[in-house]
């Protein structure tokens, strides 16, 4: 076997960590356009990606139907689970406090993860990857294809996303509402709607990282918490609403999980990257690009 | 009005939790404690759908000497403090006359002390050889196992790497009670085989992605790999080895690879990769003549009839577990301490992992030999090795 | 909750003191007192995790960390060293208030989904140590032959001493925390949960209450692991890690955030619910367990223990 150099290990970390961080990406920035309109941080963020890898499995897999259909589909019906979401468990709420939302997502969570388990059972699934699994060459390290799809969906997401935000109309109305729902509605935006569509995208964004990391790392009913977790690091390490936050957030914290699996000890690997976080909040309160003013008034 | 409804009859189903249950006259209980949720699913579920689809074909055939089997199995989600409670109750409340399980090593050390102090036989399904032996080397009384130790695996892997010629290998496992079992005991074992470990590495249960422990490994050249995990992380690690381009090193499984459907999942990257299995793994594997064949090839039959899906391999310790007890309670009848030297002195039990000799100083009766072959994956399908 | 109602104190202690005898009488909720032990324990965590939310108006999603702090310096100073159970538990009590200052100075200037982070981190980071260092703890497999409590020869080996002795500490626990709620400390604390910068215009170091409270809670929790780890002579990482902070967690929310009583009645209710309850259906457990959580966090937004105020509510209509 060829001599594997330092150098072709340490790119060989490098491709992997930023591509984990980018489904952590992902999974933050679904936080992110939640948080924006409504201050919850929804914790079933990660089952979202969940059912994205199961039921993309299901319809492509188990019914056969093409990758590109299969995509779409999946993407809807996660979709209505995230409206199903905001309709069920967080609208109801009579009187919103942040623990109360926090707990109403926790409790959506353990919902959506149990009908998934008696749904598809326990065990692992997998997809087939969208482009073979020939790996590519590069300094002497190895990437699979997969991986471009995942950087490339990530790049996709936010190039729309930004796009939506800025260009669109509703977009507009939706950043409205996350500086100030009280005068949004003022204007005549319908700031029960906004909601409805931060949900609807949140949902869409998750899936889409669950559809694509499927073909690399598997997928079964009780991934969702540990992403939500690692999720909600990456949000809160680049500031809280802050949309380029959540991706450099993402892929910091998975280039340090590499990094440090493969450079100091891979026992503590989440630890690292969650040590990084706590200096980080120690030192700049408000995440890597978060803004101070922003972090007092939103409340508790 | 309707949401205070809603809260009524909640509350109202909560209450039918605690209606108790008529006892069934004439019976012989035992009491199974599972982790048939939780993290520790892959063990408990096929463990539990074993013990119910046995009791259910013994009740069939008869029942016990006349008298129904009844088999009550709790969950305990993989957490110890539920699994003590499980133990208590089954033992004070349901009164059963035997405990089969628990699923963890780690649990089941969390109720040794409860069977010794409740005078209560108990077969656990789980691999730790602490749960038979005390700290002074001796057996616990009241307490058996089924399932092989860990180093008995270990020693069919090093024995097939001293056969090869292996000497530095690289292994990598979770941080699950289940790996680092295995890490310690891979590190404990390599010096009597000549080996040196040059590598290792873990990650967690629920970790994606192992390129970068693997790629370290692949970085110091080793003569080949040992992996030891269960769930979805063993495929994983398979086809981040395949994906690195590092197939041309032997690579060896844990016990806990023994899942066809694991062959399936890791997309043909588990061609030509040994792992050591009990027979109830492999049963078609087995030459004719194999002392196990029979009650292998009736168990996979049977269940893979129930259940529509291959054996798991740990479903094979409820099985062993639960026949054991049925065997006592035949023989004996449902007094505990008669159930416990009935156990202790069972000689030549032809179980799915292994033929059991049991002894007062063997509270596990089995040696590695028997209780495990070294098979190869050989065009997606199980193959003795050579 | 501003006066200590003596009444229904008295009522609980006397229905806490006779129920071990009543349950070996009537059928069916004969493993209750069982159960009872570990409540009263999470009663302990949960007492000083209400202070910390409902006074100070602080999150923490990491207290299974201390829980699992008093529980290993207990355990370990106990199996592997031999010494005095009750010396190592104030030892395991001291350590997570040493913590959780250390741990609370920096986290402490954070402010909401921050601190929530912040806490989250540390207690995942306490639960990769205790899972790692498997020569100090065990690892994951556990850490055996833990001893039992004893007091002059006199030994907390049975469910009922252990019952009476760990209900005993709740008991003690609760007064002197209702106490601490009625003194000046505690009003100080109600007025930072209402406006941090009005207590400090008012003269009132916000700061170092907060950390009080934090510590506070931090030792109550390490009292509670000391005395989880003296009942199972046995523990394990599983038992400390994130889920647990978050049924923690759970149990304030359901109980109610704002009164002492809420932290008892949500103990008591996740008690029973997870480990008992909802047996009764099996595989759908964790569905309808989500469920009630769901239905009472609606219906419900002070928790349970805001019922008697909507009963009285309806009834005045």
């Amino acid at each position: 076997m060829q001599e594997f150099t330092l150098t072709s290990q340490l790119v060989q970390y490098l491709i992997t960590g930023l591509t984990i961080g980018s489904i952590y990406a992902m999974v933050a920035i679904g936080f992110n356009i939640i948080y924006n309109v409504t201050e919850i941080i929804n914790l079933a963020q990660g089952e979202f990606v969940m059912l994205g890898g199961l039921i993309m499995v299901f319809l492509h897999v188990a019914a056969g139907l093409p990758l590109f259909l299969a995509f779409f589909m999946t993407v809807i019906l996660v979709v209505l689970v995230g409206m199903l979401l905001d309709r069920l468990a967080i609208r109801p709420i009579r009187q919103p406090s942040v623990l109360t939302l926090i707990i109403a997502t926790i409790a959506a969570s353990i919902i959506i993860k149990g009908i998934a388990m008696f749904i598809w059972g326990k065990d692992p699934f997998d997809l087939p990857a969208f482009s073979g699994r020939e790996p590519i060459q590069l300094m002497g390290a190895v990437i699979q294809p997969q991986y471009f799809w995942v950087g490339g969906f990530l790049i996709v997401v936010v190039v729309l996303l930004t796009l939506f935000f800025e260009k669109t109309i509703i977009g507009k109305a939706m950043s409205a509402c996350a500086d100030n729902p009280d005068a949004a509605s003022l204007v005549g935006i319908n700031v029960k709607h906004m909601i409805l569509l931060s949900f609807c995208l949140s949902a869409a964004i998750g899936a889409v990282a669950g559809i694509t990391v499927t073909p690399i790392a598997l997928m079964e009913y009780d991934r969702g918490a540990m992403l939500a977790v690692k999720g909600f690091g990456a949000v809160v390490l680049g500031g809280l609403g802050s949309f380029p936050g959540a991706i450099l957030g993402g892929l910091i914290m998975g280039t340090i999980e590499s990094f440090g699996a493969g450079l100091v000890h891979s026992g503590y690997k989440d630890a690292f990257a969650l040590i990084v976080l706590l200096a980080v909040l120690f030192f700049k309160p408000s995440g890597l690009l978060g803004s101070i003013e922003i972090s007092k008034i939103k409340k508790f | 009005m309707p949401k205070k409804f809603v809260l009524i009859a909640t509350v109202f189903l909560l209450c039918m939790g605690v209606v108790i249950a008529p006892a069934l006259a004439d019976s012989y209980k035992v009491g199974a404690v599972f982790s048939v949720t939780g993290r520790a699913s892959f063990l408990g579920d096929p463990e539990k759908k074993t013990a119910v689809m046995l009791a259910d074909e013994i009740n069939k055939a008869g029942g016990i000497n006349g008298k129904k089997l009844e088999l009550i199995v709790y969950d305990d989600e993989g957490d110890a403090t539920k699994t003590n409670l499980a133990v208590k109750k089954l033992i004070s409340q349901d009164k059963v006359c035997v405990v089969i399980g628990p699923s963890l090593s780690g649990n089941s050390l969390a109720v040794v002390p409860l069977a010794e102090q409740l005078k209560t036989p108990l077969i656990s399904a789980a691999a730790s050889y602490k749960i038979v032996t005390d700290d002074a080397g001796k057996q616990r009384y009241w307490v058996f196992k089924v399932p092989q130790s860990d180093s008995m695996a270990v020693e069919a892997i090093y024995n097939h790497m001293k056969k090869k010629g292996i000497k530095k290998i690289a292994i990598i496992s979770g941080t699950t009670g289940f790996g680092k079992s295995g890490q310690s005991e891979l590190v404990r074992l390599a010096p009597q085989y000549g080996i040196e470990i040059i590598a290792n590495e873990s990650y967690g249960p629920k970790d994606t992605d192992m390129t970068a422990q693997l790629t370290k490994i692949k970085g110091t050249s080793p003569e080949a790999i040992v992996n030891w995990s269960i769930g979805p992380t063993q495929v994983t690690v398979l086809r981040n080895y395949r994906d690195l381009g590092m197939t041309s090193i032997p690579f060896y499984q844990s016990h806990g690879f023994g899942s066809k459907k694991n062959i399936e999942l890791a997309a043909g990257a588990a061609e030509g990769v040994y792992t050591p299995l009990g027979a109830c793994a492999t049963p078609e594997a087995l030459p004719a003549d194999h002392p196990q064949k029979k009650v292998a090839m009736g168990y996979n039959q049977s269940y893979t009839a129930m259940y529509n899906e291959p054996v798991s391999t740990f479903g094979g310790h409820a099985w062993d577990s639960l026949s054991l007890a049925v065997d006592a309670l035949k023989a004996v009848g449902c007094d505990r301490a008669k159930i416990r030297d009935y156990l202790e002195n069972k000689k030549g039990f032809v179980g799915q992992h292994g033929v059991f000799n049991f002894s007062p100083n063997d509270h596990n009766g089995l040696v590695w030999q028997d209780a495990f072959n070294m098979i190869v994956v050989k065009n997606g399908d199980w193959a003795m090795a050579d | 909750m501003l006066r200590i109602r003596i009444f229904p104190i008295v009522i609980f202690a006397v229905i806490i003191i006779f129920f071990p005898l009543i349950a070996r009488i009537i059928p069916g909720i004969g493993n209750y007192p069982d159960l009872m032990v570990f409540a009263g324990i999470y009663c302990l965590i949960t007492i000083g995790l209400s202070l910390l939310m409902g006074y100070a108006g602080q999150i923490s999603l990491g207290q299974a960390a201390f829980f699992g702090i008093g529980a290993y310096v207990s355990g370990i100073l106990t199996a592997t060293y031999g010494l005095n159970p009750w010396l190592c538990m104030v030892f395991g009590m001291i350590i997570a208030a040493l913590v959780a200052v250390i741990v609370g100075v920096p986290s402490l200037k954070l402010h909401g989904h921050y601190l929530a982070m912040a806490t989250l981190a540390f207690g995942i980071i306490v639960f990769i140590i205790f899972n790692e260092e498997v020569e100090w703890t065990g690892g994951p497999d556990g850490l055996i032959g833990i001893p039992v409590l004893s007091v002059f020869g006199f030994q907390f080996d049975t469910l009922e001493k252990y019952y009476y002795l760990v209900w005993f500490f709740v008991f003690a626990v609760f007064i002197f925390t209702i106490n601490l709620i009625q003194s000046r400390s505690g009003r100080a604390l109600r007025a930072i949960h209402a406006s941090e910068a009005a207590s400090n215009a008012m003269g009132i170091n916000v700061s170092r209450f907060k950390i009080m409270v934090f510590v506070y809670s931090a030792i109550l929790a390490a009292l509670a692991g000391s005395l989880y780890a003296h009942y199972l002579n046995f523990i394990n990482p599983a038992t400390f890690d994130l889920f647990f902070s978050i049924k923690l967690l759970i149990m304030i929310a359901l109980g109610g955030m704002h009164e002492i009583w809420g932290a008892i009645i949500g103990a008591f209710l996740i008690t029973f619910l997870s480990f008992e309850w909802l047996h009764f259906f099996e595989e759908f457990e964790v569905i309808v367990y989500g469920f009630i959580l769901l239905v009472v966090t609606i219906f419900l937004p002070h928790g349970l223990v805001g019922i008697p105020h909507i009963i009285k509510d309806w009834l005045r209509r």
